[in-house]
């Protein structure tokens, strides 16, 4: 390859040598295909989504699923029982989403922050450099492993203080998922916002406590205003993970389909019901199968909508300061 | 110098890690004047301005020692309180640094954190006062809620002016505070430092010697961390007693 | 100069107010960070405490009849083995008589106790011939009774042994040893016999697919984005699709697998090859974002040198910057397969739910993954898996442990330097 366009003393050739354009032309093609490979998952996502969905709302009318609010998608166990007609309404699925997703953010949004702004303004370099890689470790930890931790330890703990107190707690309740899945989601909030906090210039600081004000006064009062837009961008991202998230719910929430917004009893969530139609024996084509992929779809879509709006939020609060 | 000096530093040596940054800087400075620090970039400066209201506390590696007393007070006693003293020498640094809140709010924000004023008409008359004293109040006055950050340089910076006096501070430090700023807003700072030290000390760092002459009735010239000398500005300028004031002043170092 | 306030610079009244703020603040930060490490501990903690007991198990000693009338010496094989250990249990304990006792009896040993005294014999024929004593597994519910699970005060109609099983057991012979079969077993419906080795199998060769197909895939679309292509439109449209793709939920990923990979391409269900497949579409974003900074951290000079010697693009890139940046290229991939490893969700919805006894053989038999097995047992109703369960967790645990140490120590050691 390099004899093609070696310049001897000669021969001045300053064109490429064939059989190097070739074999760069095919390298150069070989990375294009493969970076095209995250748009294709992509697609393939969008398109088998909306393919099944659409098979989906053949049978059952999109308005029903978006607006009924019973969820019972039981079909025929046997080809020689009568078909029940299942109700597919999506609500009770999405308001359980909702209700779980927010306890967790309940919980993660103060314990994240308060963390990011001890570990952003007040920890020594040293404290920083072992709390952050433990805090870390609550994002590694598999999260069926939270799922048993909610559904085996929680959940019971939970409905004995509620029992101990007169209150009635059902086993899978949601506030014990939504417990667990608060403290998954505490470093995804923390360390986005440590980044963010830490993004605001120094010169804030400086005016701030150049006037007299105190640290805490300081970070209430300038740094955090300041951050709100990075920090919000943060906490749709934490909340797009909650709502995502699976074996937590699967584990511990359970498959009620419960209207509800007591956090004490059994609720069940769009990516719980996901699993539940599509583990086990599954005829395909059935409306039951099929309602799966369109909870997937609006799954998507919803996640989908929070991620793009957080990293639009993140990236203009970037410009801001850079 | 017939009255007692405002602050005395003596003897200030200024450590960053091991490197000596400032070396036993002894200096008066009256009230009710404009002190300016002069020098070539690296000398000092910043660094002693700062010592005056104990920023260098937020450097972790920033070691200071000597004296430094403020109406006789040693600023680095141990019973002396930081917040306290900065509420009473305020700063103004080099780039402008608005809140990114209203213009209202940047200027509330001192006289709220310190507790000075109750009502919300006292706190609307102190930040007019501190507006108008800044110059700002006429092109400021229809936009209070406006951000700060939406401000021109010149602006900007004269709203910093105005945060830093609505806390009524007996002393406010500038560090280089014209120097982001075009022809046109400097010299509007400029008058209003002459303003300002009716009623402040002030201690302003500048790159230019011309501004120093100006603005400043006293002037300081350090190098390499030591004060080479300080006097009138007027014999400064003149008269330099050292061939180093003379070589920066007739641009031949710097 | 007079000075109307002498000690204007002393802390005022109302700044201990504010100092008393200033110190809340801060405590309301440690007890943030203490209450979400104190979960952490306790999560930890409680799960090593519980699966602990699954690494030691019960044998029970038999004397079992092995003259060459219930076995005969040529024909090993065919003896009955079961009827064996039963006759063993039954000499035992003469008192067993009614139907209802024998069975209550038999159920002390595990279900597996005649093949492994079959096992024992194959081994060492020498044992034919004369009674022998020989070790075999208790039934769970003997293990949890001698792990003190069972509480023997309780009385008998509430506790899943009865007063006569306990005090059989009391007068066998029994011990507690260290439990191989959990690592060398696969599933099995009965809590003493299930081991984890078909998950591991199943998980590790779901993550070897995962590997051969993102690690290339990866690297070459992180070395074209940060390298080659122009920065407009098209490199931006992929931009955002890898940093969505890294946020959509992984259950969607199962989705995908399930409706392209099962139906359209109708790859076999519940396979390693498919699962791999599935993981590796989520840990590519992963691993093209680490790597993208690996390859930003190589400074420019490097490739200003190679293309001024008169290499390439290609050749200054292949030869010289990626190299630099492998590195950072492992630790991206090991912290990918890490994130894979612990991964549930996608594989249930390809059918990695299945309940797998034998170790898989190949990338398209049936398989489970770790994960998966944890899943599965924590729905078990028996007490005894329970201990499984926390123990499969933390050999997973373990393991990401070891890839995280692994990936800290390469980041360390080969952090660039320039
Ligand atoms: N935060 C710091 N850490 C280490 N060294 C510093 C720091 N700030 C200033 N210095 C050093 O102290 C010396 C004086 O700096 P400075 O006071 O900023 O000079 P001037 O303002 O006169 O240009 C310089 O040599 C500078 O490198
Ligand atoms: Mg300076």
């Amino acid at each position: 390859m390099a004899s093609d366009n070696m310049n001897t003393a000669n021969s001045f050739n300053i064109t490429s040598g064939n059989r190097s354009k070739f074999t760069e032309t095919l390298v150069k093609a070989a990375m294009i295909l493969c970076s095209l490979v995250a748009v294709a998952v992509t697609i393939g996502i969008v398109l088998s989504l909306i393919f099944e969905a659409l098979e989906f709302f053949k049978r059952i009318p999109l308005s029903e699923f978006l607006f009924s609010t019973e969820w019972s998608p039981q079909t025929a166990l046997r080809s020689d029982q009568v078909a029940t007609e299942g109700k597919f309404g999506v609500i009770p699925l999405f308001t359980g989403t909702m209700l779980i997703s927010a306890i967790a953010m309940c919980v993660a949004t103060p314990l994240g922050l308060a963390s990011a702004v001890f570990l952003a303004e007040y920890a020594s370099k040293r404290t920083r450099d072992w709390v952050k890689p433990m805090l870390e470790i609550l994002a590694g930890i598999p999260t069926v492993v939270y799922g048993f931790f909610a559904a085996l330890t929680v959940a019971p703990f939970i409905r004995m203080t509620g029992g101990n107190v007169g209150l009635e707690v059902s086993s899978e309740s949601a506030l014990a998922a939504g417990l667990v899945m608060g403290i998954m989601i505490v470093p995804l909030i923390s360390s986005l916002s440590d980044d963010v906090i830490n993004a605001v210039p120094q010169a804030m600081r400086d005016a701030s406590l150049g006037l007299g004000a105190t640290h805490s006064e300081t970070v209430k009062q300038v740094i955090l205003p300041a951050a709100l837009p990075g920090i919000a961008g943060s906490l749709l991202l934490a909340a797009s993970r909650a709502i995502g998230e699976t074996m937590i719910v699967v584990m511990a929430a359970g498959l009620a389909a419960n209207l509800t917004a007591n956090p004490l009893e059994a609720v069940t969530t769009i990516t719980a019901q996901i699993v539940a139609l599509l583990t086990g024996d599954q005829e395909f084509d059935s409306a039951k199968t099929l309602s799966a992929f369109a909870l997937g779809l609006l799954l998507f879509i919803v996640t989908l909508a929070l991620n793009y709006l957080s990293l639009r939020i993140v990236k203009k609060y970037r410009e801001k300061y850079d | 110098m017939q009255k007692t000096p405002l602050i005395t530093a003596k003897d200030v040596d200024v450590f960053y890690g091991t490197k000596q940054a400032l070396d036993k800087i002894t200096l008066d400075i009256p009230e009710h004047k404009v002190t300016s620090l002069i020098g070539p970039s690296g000398c000092g400066k910043t660094t002693f301005l700062r010592c005056i209201n104990r920023m260098n506390d937020l450097v972790d590696i920033c070691r200071v020692e000597g004296q430094i007393e403020i109406a006789g007070q040693d600023i680095y006693a141990p019973e002396v309180d930081v917040v306290a003293l900065r509420a009473h020498v305020g700063m103004v640094f080099q780039k402008p640094n608005p809140f990114p809140k209203s213009i209202f709010d940047n200027v509330a924000y001192g006289p709220k954190i310190h507790g000075l004023v109750s009502t919300k008409s006292d706190m609307e008359e102190v930040v007019e006062w501190s507006l108008r004293k800044a110059g700002l109040w006429e092109e400021v006055k229809d936009r209070l809620n406006e951000t700060g950050t939406g401000l021109s340089g010149g602006q900007q910076q004269r709203l910093c002016i105005a945060r830093a006096i609505a806390v009524k501070p007996k002393v406010i430090l500038m560090d280089e505070p014209c120097s982001a700023l075009d022809p046109i807003a400097t010299a509007i700072i400029e008058e209003l430092i002459d303003e300002l030290r009716k009623k402040f000390t002030i201690i302003i760092v500048t790159h230019s010697m011309q501004q120093a002459a100006r603005v400043s009735q006293r002037t300081a010239f350090f190098h390499m961390g030591n004060l080479v000398e300080s006097g009138a500005t007027k014999t400064i300028f003149t008269s330099p007693q050292d061939e180093r004031t003379q070589n920066y002043i007739t641009g031949r170092i710097g | 100069m007079t000075n109307p306030d002498a000690n204007f610079l002393k802390g005022q009244k109302h700044l201990t107010r504010r100092y008393r703020a200033e110190q809340r603040f801060q405590w309301i930060g440690r007890i943030a960070i203490a209450a979400s490490l104190t979960f952490l501990v306790f999560m930890v903690a409680s799960i090593f405490w519980q699966g602990k007991g699954a690494l030691i198990t019960t044998k029970i000693a038999l004397t079992v009849d092995l003259s060459t009338e219930m076995i005969d010496p040529a024909n090993i094989k065919g003896a009955s083995f079961d009827k064996i250990i039963k006759l063993a249990l039954r000499t035992e304990f003469p008192e067993a008589t009614k139907r209802k006792q024998k069975k209550r009896l038999y159920a002390l040993v595990s279900s597996d106790a005649g093949f492994q005294l079959r096992d024992q014999i194959l081994e060492g024929p020498a044992l034919l011939g004369a009674d022998q004593t020989i070790w075999v597994s208790a039934s769970d519910d003997v293990d949890m009774l001698m792990k003190g699970h069972i509480d023997r005060n309780k009385p008998q109609n509430s506790r899943r042994l009865s007063d006569q099983q306990i005090s059989w057991i009391d007068a066998l012979l029994v011990k507690q040893v260290f439990n191989t079969g959990f690592f060398t077993n696969g599933d099995s419906r009965e809590p003493e016999l299930a081991g984890i080795l078909s998950a591991l199998v199943g998980s590790a060769l779901s993550l070897l697919i995962c590997f051969a197909l993102s690690f290339p895939i990866g690297i070459m679309s992180a070395i074209y984005l940060e390298e080659f292509a122009k920065k407009g439109r098209w490199s931006d449209l992929i931009e955002i699709n890898i940093n969505n793709l890294a946020a959509v939920p992984s259950i969607v990923f199962g989705l995908l697998g399930l409706s392209i990979f099962l139906n359209v391409f109708g790859l076999p269900r519940s396979s390693p090859l498919v699962g791999g497949m599935v993981l590796s579409l989520m840990t590519l974003p992963t691993i093209i974002i680490a790597a993208r900074a690996s390859l930003r951290a190589v400074p420019p000079s490097i490739r200003e040198a190679a293309l001024g010697m008169g290499a390439s693009p290609v050749q200054a890139t292949f030869h010289h910057v990626a190299p630099l940046a492998m590195p950072g290229f492992l630790t991206g991939t090991i912290v990918g397969m890490a994130q894979a490893l612990g991964e549930t969700a996608p594989l249930l919805m390809i059918g990695m739910v299945a309940f797998i006894v034998d170790i898989p053989g190949s990338i398209l038999e049936p398989a489970t993954a770790l994960p998966v097995q944890i899943f599965l047992w924590a729905d078990s109703p028996e007490r005894a898996f329970l201990e499984k369960t926390s123990a499969a967790i933390i050999v997973l645990l373990i393991f990401l442990v070891l890839m995280n140490i692994i990936a800290i120590i390469l980041r360390k050691k080969y952090e660039i330097r320039f």
